[in-house]
């Protein structure tokens, strides 16, 4: 069972192994990359610098915060349950780590390509909840117990549409091999027949990975880092990095599905640097995004959060779903599609201000929530 | 409903400790959640960590030394406070304060109400959790101010100003110009804070309808300020009961109509507009050479026997000192009537029923400063 690597014969097991090494180097300079950049941009939305000291830029920031983290001692608190609390972090990285395998950087370049790898990704990024949940159990802390309980709610609320909305386009595709779905989109991307699903999928993966304006589970304010709270040195690091390497895999799946990945506007035979550049720029814009609204929107309340994503997200993606099979039995025109999703924008939009301006229900509301709570 | 399956089981409410070391309590406050889900069920507020007997020290000291502990009380608005109890000594002693620094202490104080709000703005926008911009945001304002009067006192918090009798010395030269330069940025700012909060989806429907009070419950709780104001009171001192030269500004006193937090909010942003209205009539109207301390001061100020009550609007509300002299050159006895520690009782009665999250918006929208709370 030999494969080819490089023009080199090389073992079927080998080449995996070796090409987890070097998704896992890949990953974590990345990650680094990301949080220097997140403080940076952070930095300029916010009239300040920024890390600078470190290195040029401050470049090394990242670095250093690394080894701070891993010099820092493991706590763990006396009353916690020591399996869940030391298993926990575990739980949430390695399922992120996984959803690496079928990402297509660039042609021929994913660890594996699986006919059903859409799928795989959607189920194994929300193994990860239960890591949630575990440090949020495990830890013997309220405002951790809380922190965990809401983001397993968010998790499985926010699952449907994100699912849902890639579920649009593999219907249009004809498929779940996500280099496929790639390959497919040469000429023509399809955040342009279907930019409701895309923007439900982006509000959806922001929920999935815990950032503004929904991160409940994590919000400083109330509860003061939930799950992490008494997490402290690798531990900790290694949620940290989990956070940011969901936001890289997120950010590159979208990429790929609606932006057209490697393939959109240049054709997949150009070369390798074209391609990265193409990927890194897609996957960036989507990063640069979500900083964006961290630097800029509050946080939502958790009935807000819920009914958001049952009243609005849900039935906005089954129309869509319900048009796609509609074109796709009768063979209608693609244009539909597209007249569909931007009509379906504009609905998410004018719902979602509707929905935040409601006029207000005081004192009745005051005086139901009191009775409720009495 | 929540509660009505919680009915079915065996279920327990949850004991939540929300301070003295969390981010969202302004300072050293504690707070017991009693909550139900995500309902807050009861609250009970702890305050007293930041004690320290200010008002007692200052029975150990003269007028003048006490001005120090004025600001230490309240030292987001050290100026307002340093107000109160300077001019509760001059009406004690009958010292006629001379014009020109009526006018500079209004205008530094309209300029303390500003900085105060925009530190609200940002402590409150990081409450309903948007990630520290709309603090630099504020503290940038803030920052242009703070420069303007350490330019003028010498210091950036504790200024120690305004004395008995009038100013311990003379503003700078380009005072006027100065302040005409920072009040442009303050405009800009405002529409900054319009822009990030007002018009913001999120945080509107984060604030509307939330932590409801009414007039008249928030009257019985003696609560005063934009905390009242939101409620529907006309209630403000300046216009109430002049004090300094109010009487011959033209300004509004802003009220909400709805008493929750965005209409806290929303009182707090129009009054930064007025704010600026005043002081420039302030700067328009004021002398530009004269006295700022009565010709003859003693060179030890004693007050004969009596007592006095007296009030200003500070940003939080109504700041009052009671002053009891038994003769001498120092008080017998001092009380600070805290605008805040009045504005806290209403806490539960404003967080009970609402969600976690709220609950903290709410303990934002009051605006405390917990050593004014605790003095």
């Amino acid at each position: 069972m030999n494969t080819d690597l490089f023009g080199l014969q090389v073992n079927v097991w080998a080449d995996a192994a070796l090409r987890l090494q070097l998704i896992v180097v890949f990953m974590t300079v990345v990650v680094m990359g990301l949080i220097w950049a997140e403080r940076r941009i952070l930095g300029r939305f916010q009239q300040r610098i920024g890390p600078q000291k470190t290195g040029p830029f401050g470049l090394l920031q990242s670095v250093a915060d690394a080894v701070k983290l891993v010099g820092k001692e493991d706590l763990r608190p006396k009353n916690a349950d020591p399996w869940t609390f030391e298993l926990a972090p575990f739980l949430v990285f390695i399922p992120i780590f996984m959803g690496f395998v079928i990402v297509p950087f660039l042609v021929g370049w994913n660890i594996k390509v699986l006919e059903l790898g859409l799928l795989y990704f959607v189920a194994i990024s929300s193994v990860n909840i239960v890591g949630w949940v575990m440090a949020g159990w495990g830890s013997d802390n309220r405002y951790a117990m809380i922190g965990g309980l809401r983001a397993a709610a968010q998790s499985i609320s926010y699952e449907l549409p994100l699912v849902l909305s890639l579920l649009a386009v593999a219907m249009v595709a004809g498929t779940l091999n996500l280099d496929e779905i790639v390959r497919q989109q040469g000429s023509v991307p399809y955040i342009v027949w279907q930019p409701m699903a895309f923007a439900i999928f982006f509000i959806a993966a922001l929920a999935e990975l815990n950032r503004a304006p929904f991160d409940i589970p994590v919000g400083e304010s109330e509860v003061v880092g939930g799950p992490f709270v008494e997490y402290s040195g690798i531990r900790w690091s290694m949620f940290m990095l989990a956070e940011y390497a969901g936001l890289l895999i997120m950010a590159v799946v979208g990429a790929s599905v609606f932006l057209g990945g490697y393939a959109w506007p240049l054709g997949e035979e150009l070369g390798l640097g074209w391609q990265v550049v193409l990927v890194g720029a897609k996957a960036g814009l989507i990063i640069f995004a979500v900083f964006w609204i961290r630097a800029s929107l509050p946080r939502l309340r958790i009935d807000q959060l819920m009914g958001y994503s049952w009243k609005i997200l849900l039935p906005l993606v089954l129309v869509q779903i319900l048009v796609n099979g509609l074109v796709l039995v009768y063979g209608w025109s693609e244009a539909i599609l597209g007249v569909v999703g931007l009509a379906g924008v504009v609905a998410l939009v004018s719902i979602t201000g509707r929905a935040a301006n409601r006029p207000r229900q005081i004192p009745a509301r005051a005086a139901a929530l009191k009775g409720e709570a009495a | 409903m929540v509660t009505e399956r919680a009915r079915e089981f065996d279920t327990q409410d949850l004991l939540i400790n929300v301070g003295p070391q969390h981010p969202s309590t302004h300072g050293v406050f504690r707070m017991v959640l009693e909550i139900d889900g995500e309902l807050v069920k009861d609250v009970i507020p702890y305050i007293g960590y930041l004690h320290r007997g200010a008002e007692k020290l200052c029975e150990t000291m003269d007028y003048r030394q006490g001005i120090g502990f004025m600001d230490r009380t309240e030292y987001l608005a050290a100026f307002n406070a340093e107000l109160s109890y300077v001019m509760a000594v001059e009406a004690l002693a009958g010292l006629e304060v001379p014009e020109r620094a009526q006018w500079i202490r209004m205008i530094l104080c309209e300029l303390n109400r500003i900085s105060s709000h925009f530190m609200f703005m940002g402590a409150f926008g990081v409450d309903t959790g948007v990630m520290g911009t709309p603090f630099i945001y504020g503290w940038r304002e803030r920052e242009g101010i703070i420069d303007l009067f350490e330019e003028i006192s010498g210091d950036r918090m504790m200024y120690a100003y305004f004395r008995p009798g009038g100013l311990a010395w003379d503003v700078t030269t380009n005072f006027k110009a100065r302040v005409r330069e920072v009040l442009k940025s303050i405009t800009q700012g405002i529409k900054d804070f319009d822009g990030l909060f007002t018009e913001n989806e999120i945080f509107v429907a984060r604030t509307k309808g939330v932590g409801y009070i009414s007039a008249e419950d928030a009257i019985d709780y003696g609560m005063s300020g934009p905390s009242l104001r939101a409620s529907g009171v006309p209630m403000d001192v300046r216009k109430d009961e002049p004090y300094l030269k109010y009487s011959e500004i033209d300004f509004k006193v802003i009220t909400g109509e709805h008493g929750d937090v965005f209409d806290r909010y929303h009182c707090r942003l129009q009054e930064l507009r007025e704010s600026v209205k005043i002081i420039e009539q302030c700067l328009a109207k004021m002398p530009d050479t004269g006295p700022i301390m009565p010709e003859k001061m003693p060179r030890m100020l004693r007050t004969p026997p009596g007592e006095v009550y007296l009030r200003t609007e500070a940003p939080r509300g109504e700041y009052g000192v009671y002053l009891v002299s038994n003769g001498g050159n120092r008080p017998y006895r001092l009380k600070v009537r805290s605008a805040c520690l009045s504005n806290l009782q209403a806490l539960k009665q404003m967080s009970v029923g609402q969600y976690v999250a709220d609950a903290i918006l709410v303990l934002g929208s009051i605006d405390i400063v917990l050593s004014e709370v605790d003095r």
